[in-house]
């Protein structure tokens, strides 16, 4: 079992030379978000991350989540960590200041995001289900509403979830048939069922507020016809005291590969009569709402990705750096060593550190973006950033979760048999990973959002943009004048080359042949999460660079920067080729057979 | 009562020490640094002290350069009330800065300080003693439980055949052993909190204080490796290699 520390070097790096640290305290609002603030709150989280969260992460895999008629007992120590997360404040760090939270921005939030998934995914599944029903609650609430629920959903008395899932209604939310009925004061009862609910019953707090999607008697069909719901464990007198309990219960938690101490429930709204809910917003809405909170969501679970490539890194480098076994390849009769002198080892490490430093690299200059989207004064810069952000959303998601089945399955390989063995540990993040390309929507559901409205729908625009800041990193790059440089800018030209080829293919096609197009989505998404993680490889490389040829700083960290960047270029870049051709010329193959030639 | 905790700049616990190459000292560029985890304890036990209405307020003192300013805040973000930096480039001997502080507890009229046992990197285990002399002070070190009441503190001292309980007269010395407390995690208000407490600047100079070094380093070397270790395959064998002529390998 191995534990886990916060890569806070690479962090610092990635959020200083990528991802506008610096800049931060520049826009309004974010005057006191200081690099040395910034560095005292990193510090602070990743003590908490490894010696609180991540000792309890095997454990809980072990022992799981637990009902026993109609009560869910989280997994040992799981309430005294809950109870020190909230004690620390940490649950309120991007939430609205008007409602008790901290208002930090996203770019800090992320780093600490990773932290807590990659101590202990399952855990951290919690807070991030709460901060999405605070963000609902925030945009569409009543006043009302929010007073009621939004102070003590942001210190963590309270937890929240969301339910949209139905046995019927899993990608296809349309299908979605819980029901709400209006009452004469208002309110409204709600009957039906929700699966896969993540935290939908636990003993961690007193209280737990469920957001619902479900169905008023006149709505329309489809997802023209579903409104959103607030529906609290407990009902909450207008002292803010607790009252009767509700007519939800959980039915039962599901069995399932990975994330064992994060409990999935099945929920019966109404099964005694009606469980009472309030309107959020406005009728038929919902699932509009739930597209706005969409790409929060959506980035959260590709961190999941990124934290989980992280822990598995860390995981396998301490076992090959101990494991001993055979003699240095070339070394006849030599002393054995340790498997990280054996070049194929190298090979997959590289693969594993190189990877995630790019995922990172791109996260949280999509964070560092979405921040000047959101504080920048000036109208034209908010835009833009917007719509890269927009553009990039899908791309956090369905490379990042897609990249860390495969880098967990390599940490197991570094393991060898024993990674096969559940008290390594090593099989735990692959099983946890493997969910993350799975829910909020599938690496699918992410390609079609990025083909069709991130691309097709606005004639490539933004990703034309994206290519012409590429491009230019490229030519920076070729100049470094060290012996990296030209071999990351030819890797990273040819990979924008099939870029844009496979980007001019969607665009062109969509409009025509939209199945030939979706054939190769999937491919697209990864030619593109490739590149853009070359870029950021790339501008790592210049950023690195300059910090040897000034010499200042950690020359060790530098040239190791160099050389990951060289590894991306020569080992992960080529793959977009590869892509490329998938996505021009894979459709006849791919829906040439008629089904019951199957 | 005012307490005056002292906090040190030492090398991470989880980096691993090297010699620089021309054997002058310890490599320090680009290795991580934090606060001594005995100070940790030290301002820990600072903060319950205020928390428990004995102490009125806990200032943090670091002697060293600008970047001390990192660990200040850190005890700042654990709950000490502010802090000073003792600024100085110049390398300092426990002598050096038990003089320091004893000039910051006489400026600030204080009625305990709080000091780690010794710091991690060099080992020295003088600074809280000498303190106490210079001071003319009570002290009670390897301190693993603090009490105090009615200007007595009693300390139970870690010592090699258990604890053993003085009674001191305040004002006192007391420096902390790993045992005297658990440090809280620092939380996200008071971490934001203490980029706005009060952080002062001061010279030995304006103090008053001769910090010129009385040692001089001869040499630093990383300690001899010890001899490969042999498996014997039962008790008989340990026995015979025990007997044998060079002794047991391997011991030290």
């Amino acid at each position: 079992m191995s534990g886990y520390t916060a890569p806070l070097r690479d962090m610092k790096f990635v959020m200083t030379e990528l991802a506008g640290l610096d800049q931060l305290s520049s826009l309004p609002g974010c005057e006191e978000v200081t690099p040395d603030l910034v560095e005292a709150i990193l510090e602070e989280a990743g003590k908490f991350a490894s010696g609180v969260l991540a000792p309890l992460n095997a454990p809980g895999d072990k022992e799981g989540a637990r009902w026993d008629a109609g009560e869910v007992k989280t997994a040992s120590g799981w309430k005294a960590a809950y109870d020190q997360y909230v004690e620390g404040g940490w649950s309120s760090l991007a939430c609205d200041p008007d409602y008790g939270g901290q208002g930090l921005p996203k770019l800090v939030a992320t780093a600490v995001m990773e932290m807590w998934k990659a101590a202990n995914m399952a855990f951290s599944l919690c807070p991030m289900l709460t901060n999405g029903a605070i963000e609902a609650l925030s945009l569409k609430g009543t006043e009302e509403q929010k007073e009621t629920y939004l102070p003590k959903m942001v210190s963590g008395e309270w937890t929240g979830t969301m339910n949209l899932t139905e046995p019927q209604a899993g990608s296809d939310l349309a299908a979605v048939r819980t029901k709400a009925e209006p009452q004469a004061d208002g309110s409204y009862k709600i009957f039906g069922q929700k699966i896969f609910i993540t935290y939908g019953e636990h003993d961690l707090t007193s209280n737990i507020i469920h957001l619902v999607l479900a169905r008023l008697p006149d709505a329309p069909e489809g997802v023209k016809g579903i409104s959103l719901f607030v529906v609290p464990k407990f009902l909450v007198g207008a002292d803010g005291q607790l009252g009767a309990r509700n007519d939800v219960h959980c039915v039962s938690i599901e069995h399932k590969l990975g994330i064992h101490a994060s409990p999935t429930a099945v929920l019966a709204f109404g099964d005694r009569g009606g469980a009472i809910g309030y309107l959020v917003g406005e009728a038929n809405r919902g699932l509009e709402y739930m597209f706005i909170m969409m790409n929060e969501a959506r980035f959260a679970v590709g961190m999941e990705g990124l934290a989980l490539s992280e822990r598995a890194y860390q995981q396998a480098l301490a076992y090959a750096k101990e494991r001993v076994q055979g003699t240095e390849l070339g070394v006849r009769g030599g002393p054995k060593v340790t498997i990280i002198h054996h070049p194929d080892v190298r090979r997959m490490l590289m693969s594993m550190k190189a990877q995630t430093e790019a995922m990172r690299a791109l996260a949280y200059t999509v964070a560092g973006a979405t921040d000047i989207a959101h504080y920048h004064p000036d109208p034209a810069q908010r835009s833009a950033k917007l719509a890269f952000v927009d553009l990039m959303i899908p791309v956090i998601k369905g490379w990042s979760t897609e990249n860390a089945t495969e880098i967990a399955s390599t940490g197991i390989q570094v393991h060898g048999g024993m990674g096969y063995i559940e008290e390594t540990g090593a099989a735990q993040h692959f099983r946890d990973a493997r969910i993350t390309s799975i829910y909020e929507g599938t690496t699918a559901i992410q390609a079609n959002d990025l083909v069709g409205r991130k691309m097709a729908r606005e004639q490539g625009q933004t990703l034309k943009a994206v290519v012409g800041l590429m491009r230019a990193v490229a030519a920076e790059t070729g100049d470094l004048g060290n012996e990296e440089g030209p071999v990351i800018a030819s890797a990273l030209d040819q990979g924008i080359d099939a870029l844009e080829r496979a980007g001019t293919y969607v665009v062109s096609t969509y409009g025509v042949d939209v199945k030939a197009a979706s054939v190769g989505s999937v491919p697209m998404l990864k030619l593109l999460g490739i590149v853009a993680g070359g870029w950021q490889m790339a501008r790592s490389a210049v950023a690195a660079q300059r910090h040897l040829t000034e010499g200042t700083g950690d020359a060790a960290f530098y040239r190791a920067k160099l050389v990951t960047a060289r590894f991306y270029a020569d080992h992960i870049l080529p793959q977009a080729s590869a892509l490329a051709h998938t996505v021009v010329h894979g459709a006849p193959g791919a829906l040439g057979l008629a089904e019951d030639q199957f | 009562m005012k307490v005056v905790v002292a906090v040190k700049r030492v090398v991470d616990f989880n980096v691993k020490i090297r010699v620089k190459a021309d054997q002058s000292g310890v490599e320090l560029a680009n290795v991580r640094m934090s606060i001594n985890p005995f100070d940790e304890i030290a301002v820990e036990e600072g903060v319950r002290l205020r928390e428990a209405g004995i102490a009125s307020e806990v200032l943090v003192v670091s002697c060293g350069a600008q970047a001390c300013q990192e660990i200040l805040r850190t005890g700042l973000a654990a709950g000490a009330d502010r802090a000073v930096l003792v600024r100085t480039d110049q390398a300092l001997e426990p002598l050096a800065v038990a003089k320091l502080l004893k000039a910051v507890c006489e400026r600030e009229e204080a009625g305990l300080a709080i000091l780690g046992k010794q710091a991690i990197d060099d080992d020295a285990n003088q600074t809280g003693q000498m303190l106490a002399g210079l001071l003319g002070w009570s002290q009670g070190t390897f301190a693993s439980s603090l009490d105090i009441s009615g200007g007595r503190a009693w300390v139970a001292r870690e010592v090699d055949g258990g604890l053993e309980t003085v009674e001191l007269a305040l004002p006192a010395v007391v420096t902390a052993d790993l045992r005297l407390n658990e440090p809280r995690f620092a939380t996200l208000p008071n971490i934001l909190k203490a980029n706005h407490k009060p952080m002062a600047t001061i010279t030995p100079e304006e103090l008053g204080v001769d910090i010129r070094p009385r040692l001089a380093t001869v040499r630093v070397e990383e300690p001899p490796r010890r001899p490969n270790c042999t498996l014997v395959a039962d008790l008989p064998q340990l026995v015979a290699a025990l007997k044998g002529a060079d002794g047991p390998r391997g011991a030290s």
